[in-house]
């Protein structure tokens, strides 16, 4: 029985060194532990894996070639499937996906997906040099693409390799989308691996220019009537941070998760050598669950602050990727499950002095199928501390709504597309957050594919009935 | 990159630079702003659009030293470039939604004061071009410190207040507005005011007091300044407000100046402005 090998642990960075700065927490795995991790996979008939894995990448396949030392094969693999894979195998929620679905994991420990993808993901990278293939040649359509992230890189790699010239329009001067705003350098390294995956869609000949914003430098209509693009794929993520409406969240010192790590991951705000200030405090209170919490507090420890989540549920609902949470603990973050803040305390100055929380129990389960948690009354208590984090997800950005003809929403403010990224207005399709509100880079980047077929599709339709 | 067509100092520490950015000059309205980054080290500082040229291609904008990002941008020369200009961003001034017939019967006023003289002149021009000729009211603490007079008299009645009563009025703007209303019997319909936080809260209160209906425009603290951080969220009216996607020009009768100017000071005490104790070797 092969699987009496334990699965293969990965080199992290030592938990107090690592807690005070922004270098990578896991190193990956190296050619010997990943040939030795792909040899547990029992090559299922049925890979559940597979099934699991929202873009359906073929698991057992380059899993089979890495244990045969075959990372090139592996690497092609993937890439039919995944465009991000060294972006993925690090953020992906792993355990609710393809190795939740493991069959090993029933009795043992699940093969460590993840972690080989990034190995995968990673030699690709490392040997993009040697498996250059020239552009495609162009079909003579023209696609643009609002936002740089995951899926818009998605969507732009797949129309460039089908010919089209592909233009992404990104409102930030970096490109990348949540992968340089949102998740942190210790998770996801910017140099070394999110500026490697953009330049791969680059040399595909897809064209990236930054500063503009959609919606007010120039509009979708702009694009297709007086551009001259044959369609146009919103990738526009999410946008207005969500606060509580409780008392006290405009003090100085409240902030959303989402301009706390702005500061820290695009504008670089915890190196010296750069302008943009941050302000963790001495105490910081991230208040929220997610993935984002957990950079946030993990960001908030990093620059010196004793770092603490408030959750109003109770640890097995948190919705974090496990290893987040095992590293966050790891690194000293304080978690105060089944708490509930009411109202944000401050002094004279208008400066954040402490947060009134209560607490909470479990009830019945709600429509997420959760259990909803319920105030004890009475039990309000205070916890001190100069800096409140809120990282309670977004609601979309108003600009493309706002400004596109025929554009459908929902009643949250989400683009309405279908399973293919179509929108309600003929040549405008969407994906990722932008139609389904915080979700995942796989998600997104898998919204991103779906929809570069469903424009091919469309453009060839209309070019033929011309 | 975007290049620096042409510079000229206007008052101390006051900075004009026309800049070559032909797709904002392009969508650009009043009422609207830009973001900019000097270099890769530097912030995202939002300043309000002064004029835009969608011929030349070009924005004008204008900048007074206030701190590190503020200094970087004024040591700029004509030729030298912005890393980014993004734009234009938040919404256009509400005058733009006024029909013009009903416009040409309004009375209409601009307060402005200190660094915020510069982008009330895109709007009163703008007037201009309607056939409205509006009051605007240009304060400062002394003669030398103004700007953009020359500018605005071409397109609208200008009223000038010195503290030290150096040139025009003797006092401040709230004064001049009181002396036009009370002693010249002028009436106004509408009221712009643009400036420091604490002459818009002063002014806006003696609007108030005429009932002159008043839009101030807020120079909150942002990020990315397209609506994704709340780092420049305000209170108007009891409700929070973001500025970059719901202003930056909000009811002034409503604004919750206090905490808006408490929280433009959020970083006061952490601001990378000091040379001295700047740790890094990076500028060297």
């Amino acid at each position: 029985m092969p699987n009496r090998i334990p699965r293969t642990p990965v080199r992290e960075q030592d938990p107090e060194l690592r807690s005070h700065n922004f270098e990578e927490v896991c190193l990956g795995y190296n050619q010997e532990e990943a040939e030795l991790e792909a040899s547990r996979c029992l090559n299922c008939k049925i890979p559940r894996c597979q099934e699991k894995c929202p873009v359906h990448v073929n698991i057992p396949g380059f899993i089979s070639r890495v244990a045969a030392g075959d990372t090139a094969g592996a690497a092609a693999l993937i890439a039919a499937d995944s465009s991000l894979p060294s972006v993925c195998g690090r953020v992906c929620p792993q355990e609710t996906q393809c190795e939740g679905a493991c069959v090993l994991g029933i009795k043992f420990e699940p093969v460590s997906i993840g972690k080989l993808e990034r190995y995968v993901g990673d030699w690709a990278i490392a040997h993009a040099d040697e498996h250059q293939s020239e552009p495609p040649s162009r079909n003579g359509h023209r696609v643009a693409i609002v936002g740089s992230g995951p899926a818009g890189l998605a969507c732009a790699s797949d129309l460039a390799r089908l010919g089209y010239e592909v233009k992404i329009f990104e409102a930030l001067h970096e490109v990348g989308g949540v992968l340089v705003y949102g998740i942190p350098e210790f998770r996801l390294p910017k140099t070394r691996i999110v500026a490697k995956e953009v330049e791969a869609v680059k040399r595909l000949g897809v064209e990236i220019e930054t500063d503009v914003i959609v919606g007010r430098t120039m509009t979708v209509d702009d694009l297709l009537d007086r551009q001259g693009f044959d369609a146009v794929f919103v990738g526009s993520g999410a946008g207005l941070p969500r606060f509580m409406g409780i008392e006290g969240e405009n003090l100085n010192g409240v902030f959303s998760a989402n301009e706390f790590l702005t500061r820290a991951n695009l504008m670089h705000a915890y190196d010296e050598c750069y302008d943009t200030p941050i302000y963790a405090g001495r105490r910081a209170v991230v208040v929220g669950g997610g993935n984002v919490a957990m950079d946030a507090v993990r960001t908030a420890k990093r620059l010196g602050a004793e770092a603490i989540i408030v959750y109003r549920r109770s640890e097995a609902e948190l919705p974090a990727r496990v290893e987040e949470v095992h590293h966050a603990k790891q690194e000293g973050v304080e978690f105060r499950m089944l708490t509930n803040p009411v109202r944000i305390l401050g002094n004279e100055a208008g400066q954040v002095v402490g947060l009134e929380c209560v607490e909470m129990e479990l009830g019945e389960p709600d429509e997420s199928g959760r259990r909803s948690p319920i105030v004890k009354e009475g039990s309000n208590f205070r916890i001190d501390c100069d800096v409140v984090i809120m990282a309670l997800g977004t609601s979309p950005n108003p600009l493309i709504k706002a400004t596109t003809k025929g554009l459908e929403t929902n009643r949250r403010g989400c683009i309405v597309a279908d399973e293919e990224g179509r929108t309600s207005r003929p040549g405008v399709f969407a994906g990722g957050d932008a139609v389904t509100g915080a979700a995942t880079v796989i998600l997104a980047m898998g919204a991103g594919r779906k929809a570069a077929k469903a424009i091919d599709e469309y453009v060839r339709n209309r070019t033929y009935s011309k | 990159m975007y290049k620096i067509i042409s510079r000229r100092d206007l008052a101390p520490n006051i900075t004009e630079m026309k800049v070559h950015a032909p797709r904002v000059a392009e969508s650009a309205r009043p009422g609207q702003f830009v973001i900019v980054r000097v270099d890769e080290h530097g912030e995202r500082i939002p300043l309000t659009i002064c004029d835009y040229d969608p011929e030349e291609g070009s924005v004008t904008i204008v900048t007074q030293t206030v701190g590190i990002s503020s200094h970087k941008i004024n040591d700029l020369q004509e030729g030298d470039s912005f890393l980014d200009f993004a734009g234009p961003l938040g919404m256009p001034s509400d005058l733009l939604e006024i029909p013009t017939e009903q416009l040409r019967k309004m009375n209409i006023l601009f307060v402005a004061g200190g660094v915020g003289t510069a982008p009330v002149y895109p709007q009163a021009k703008w007037l201009h071009e309607q056939g409205v000729t509006a009051d605007v009211i240009i304060g400062a603490r002394t003669k030398d410190l103004f700007t953009y007079v020359d500018e605005m008299k071409k397109v609208a009645r200008v009223h000038l207040a010195t503290d030290d009563g150096s040139a025009g009025f003797h006092g401040m703007v709230t004064g001049l507005m009181k002396h036009l209303i009370e002693d010249e019997g002028r009436r106004f319909d509408h009221c712009v005011i643009i400036g420091p936080m604490i002459m818009m809260k002063f002014a806006a209160m003696t609007t108030k007091e005429y009932e002159i209906p008043t839009m101030v425009s807020l120079n909150a603290l942002m990020v990315d300044g397209t609506g994704m951080c709340g780092a420049c969220r305000v209170t108007v009216g009891g409700e929070t407000k973001f500025t970059c996607v719901e202003g930056p020009e909000f009811d002034g009768h409503k604004v919750d100046f206090d905490e808006a100017m408490r929280r433009q000071n959020m970083y006061r005490n952490n601001e990378k402005t000091n040379p001295e104790t700047h740790k890094c070797h990076c500028h060297a």
